[in-house]
């Protein structure tokens, strides 16, 4: 990459990533607790990941290698994007393999394969506070975070129960850390929630526009909150990936025609990829080739 | 024990602020005792402070000076100076009051009105209904009225839930306001035999009657409180 | 006859810089009783039930409270963690405007059960339970408690937010004008209600009305207040029947007869 002497290392300068790196070791000592931070005006509109870019900005080393994955796909937009902003300001080794990355900016999932020490998972978070829709007001939810007044987050899931029989909230599923502090997992299916818990990696989260950073120790106890009669629950899936086959993986669904053809396949691209490579084919695969 | 009643030099006025604070002396050194299984009946000229006075026992009015002597809870208590909670703890224990005019209260039914004093004191509802059944149907209450709020019943249906609701409970002191005022000859005979009933059980009674075919049958003294007119005080 | 005060209130003012709130007031408050303080707009009433209610910091004074481990607890020095508990738990608070009091845009059935949740009741089927048996208390329909009191009469809202309070059996509720806003024929309504729970419960309660006849129908005793200091006080048919002060005389006089 060319132009590099025009940025300061990983685009922001030094006493904003100190900052910033402040900031985050009081998340990391604090689990679950958000930490406000100066969030700054980065090259792209709230909403596209400031605050994820930021944390991994500050965390970032020459050495690390970088993945950046949006809704588990590596080939989309803001990925992309992402991707090309650090490949350009850092000149970082960058992959689409999970095993291979040292820092994973993510928005909204968690890789399926497992994360191991070492590995950080960053996570662009756009509303970081999860009493917000209940209580709109900030002196009040931080008193609540203070003093552990979470009956509200229970109210949202009486709420979900008795409209629709059962808790039907599915992504930015709440969780309690440590025991302690009530957190918003950003907007990730409630199907990776369990992912978090006791995760070998270290995980971090960056809210730009709400000027928060939060953060999941490697080892944490992350619980999904729930009730005794109706417990928490991950995603099922019926089929298995029409692609490689895997089951027990989070699946989006895939409109392949407009006479209502379409396919479930993995979310996550790396992980489909990887099946396949190794001779996994789920249906689609099968017919395509018996096609050939 | 068998004075349940002292009443020891109660003085009442009232200054009327609205009125340039004109003072308005009501009675003065009321003194009486009343015995147990004795109906005192005051009497004298309307206006001369006999219901008053039944406020002053009641608590509802306040008293100038002297004392108000009830025995309660095997102890003496000075309602006079009591505190509000002992006074109304002196009410759901020891002193009933069957005044003139029922205060009606919304949506309850007359049966539970009438039961609701023996409710306080701790009986459970079916007895507490059970006995407040016995003593409507003993007044003549019709029983369609029973489940019914007395707000639109008749002054003499009104009075007898009145009634019943005063005679319920086994107060050692009971005060009567007019108690016969609007009921017919029948159920001024019944309201007779009742207060008749009390006083075998050794209840001190106090009225007021202007009927004076019941006050005689009734009164075992009658008290004539222009004794206590506070123009005689100051003579 | 409990001997022991629940609510001691010493000497308590409260100054807003140098206007008077209320100043001077004591008295006792025993389980199971109700006290009305009435006075017209200004006189301090409601200045005085925040300060008993620690929705206000009194300027002096002390106000205690009897917890239910025996021990009394000055308010002003309790942590706040331990005295939001204390709110949400062993005491009510009934808004004159129910919306103040309520979580409008969540249903009947989370209202009341909030504050079982806030305690750490943790069972869906208990806590619907417990709201649905309290709506039936509040003669709420069961097939409201899926909808938010949005869709809610004034009458209903002031009896779900009543509801909302008592669900955790609360030793001692603080009622702002709690019929403040309603029909006449509605008000007659609640009043009864508050009457029958507050006699059922054996509730202690605190209720601020400028409205005579709801302090004759609901309250033990009352205490008359002006200019905020309390002039008048004592069982309320005594003062209701027998006004001593001018200002009480005043107030009575100025009753409509109906």
């Amino acid at each position: 990459m060319t132009d590099l002497a025009t940025y300061n290392f990983a685009y922001l300068d030094e006493q904003t990533k100190r900052m910033i790196r402040r900031a985050i070791l009081k998340a990391i000592a604090i689990p679950g607790y958000q930490v406000p931070f100066a969030s700054r005006e980065m090259p792209m509109p709230y909403g596209w990941g400031t605050g994820g870019v930021q944390v991994t900005a500050s965390i970032l080393g020459p050495k690390d290698v970088l993945k950046v994955i949006d809704q588990g796909a590596d080939d989309t937009t803001n990925a992309v994007s992402i991707r090309a902003f650090f490949q350009k300001v850092a000149d970082v080794a960058v992959t689409t393999k999970t095993k291979e990355a040292t820092i994973i900016q993510t928005r909204h999932r968690i890789p399926e394969e497992g994360l191991r020490e070492g590995q950080t998972l960053v996570y662009q978070v756009p509303i970081p506070e999860p009493l917000r829709f209940l209580e709109p007001r900030e002196t009040e939810t931080r008193k609540m975070h203070a003093l552990e007044e979470y009956g509200l987050m229970h109210v949202k899931l009486y709420e979900d129960i008795a409209r629709n029989g059962h808790i039907a909230t599915t992504y930015a599923y709440p969780v309690k850390v440590e025991g302690r502090y009530v957190m918003d997992p950003s907007p990730t299916p409630k199907f990776d929630n369990p992912k978090m818990h006791m995760s070998e990696a270290l995980q971090l989260f960056g809210a730009g526009r709400e000027k928060r950073i939060y953060a999941v120790p490697p080892y944490t106890e992350v619980v999904s909150l729930d009730f005794e009669d109706h417990p928490f629950e991950v995603q099922k899936f019926d089929k298995p990936c029409a692609l490689c086959g895997a089951e027990n993986v989070y699946l989006d669904e895939v409109v392949l025609d407009d006479k209502g053809g379409r396919m479930f396949a993995c979310s996550d691209t790396d992980h489909c990829e990887d099946r396949r490579d190794c001779g996994h084919a789920g249906h689609m695969l099968a017919r395509k080739e018996a096609a050939e | 024990m068998a004075t349940p009643l002292v009443v020891s030099e109660v003085a009442k006025s009232f200054t009327m602020h609205l009125r340039d604070g004109i003072r308005l002396p009501v009675v003065a050194n009321v003194t009486f005792s009343v015995k147990a299984g004795e109906c005192v009946v005051l009497g004298g000229p309307s206006g001369v402070g006999k219901s008053s006075i039944l406020k002053m026992l009641y608590g509802n009015y306040g008293v100038d000076e002297g004392q108000i002597l009830m025995e309660h809870d095997g102890k003496l208590v000075n309602l006079a100076t009591a505190e509000p909670r002992t006074v109304l703890e002196v009410r759901r224990a020891t002193l009933g009051y069957v005044s003139q005019f029922l205060r009606v209260v919304p949506r309850v039914s007359a049966l539970d009105i009438v039961a609701e004093p023996l409710q306080g004191r701790g009986v459970a509802i079916e007895d507490a209904r059970a006995r407040a059944a016995e003593l409507l149907s003993k007044l003549n209450l019709p029983t369609a009225l029973w489940s019914l709020p007395p707000a639109t019943f008749s002054g003499g249906e009104q009075q007898r839930v009145n009634i019943a609701r005063g005679f319920i409970t086994d107060h050692k002191i009971l005060l009567l306001d007019e108690p016969t005022a609007s009921l017919d000859a029948k159920n001024r005979a019944v309201v007779v035999e009742m207060i008749a009933e009390k006083k075998a059980k050794g209840t001190a009674l106090i009225g007021i009657f202007h009927d004076e075919e019941v006050r005689d049958v009734v009164a075992d003294r009658i008290l004539d409180v222009s004794a206590f007119s506070p123009r005689n005080a100051a003579a | 006859m409990s001997a022991v005060p629940l609510l001691k209130v010493n000497d308590v003012s409260k100054f807003y810089g140098s206007r008077i709130g209320c100043r001077n007031v004591s008295f006792d408050l025993f389980p199971g009783e109700v006290l009305a303080i009435v006075g017209e707009s200004g006189s301090g009433k409601t200045t005085l039930l925040s300060c008993l209610s620690t929705r206000l910091m009194p300027t002096s004074g002390i106000v205690e409270y009897h917890m239910r481990d025996g021990q009394y607890r000055d308010l002003a020095r309790m942590g706040e963690a331990e005295r939001r508990f204390l709110m949400r738990t062993d005491w009510g608070f009934v808004h004159q405007n129910p919306a103040d009091g309520l979580r409008m845009t969540v249903s009947a059935g989370a209202n009341v059960g909030e504050r079982l949740m806030a305690v750490g009741d943790r069972h869906y089927g208990n806590i619907r339970a417990a709201a649905s048996d309290w709506l039936e208390r509040v003669e709420i329909g069961i097939d409201r408690i899926d909808d938010q009191p949005r869709a809610f009469s004034g009458g209903m809202r002031q009896r779900l937010q009543i509801a909302r309070n008592l669900v955790t059996s609360p030793r001692l509720v603080f009622m702002d004008e709690p019929t403040g806003g309603l029909d006449v024929s509605v008000q007659a309504r609640l009043l009864d209600l508050v009457r029958g729970l507050v006699h059922d419960l054996g509730l202690a309660a605190i209720i601020v009305t400028h409205d005579l006849a709801v302090a004759r129908l609901l309250s033990h005793r009352m205490m008359v207040m002006k200019d905020g200091a309390v002039i008048e006080q004592g069982l309320t048919d005594r003062v209701l029947d027998d006004p001593r002060e001018p200002y009480t005389q005043l107030l009575v006089s100025s009753i409509l007869q109906v």
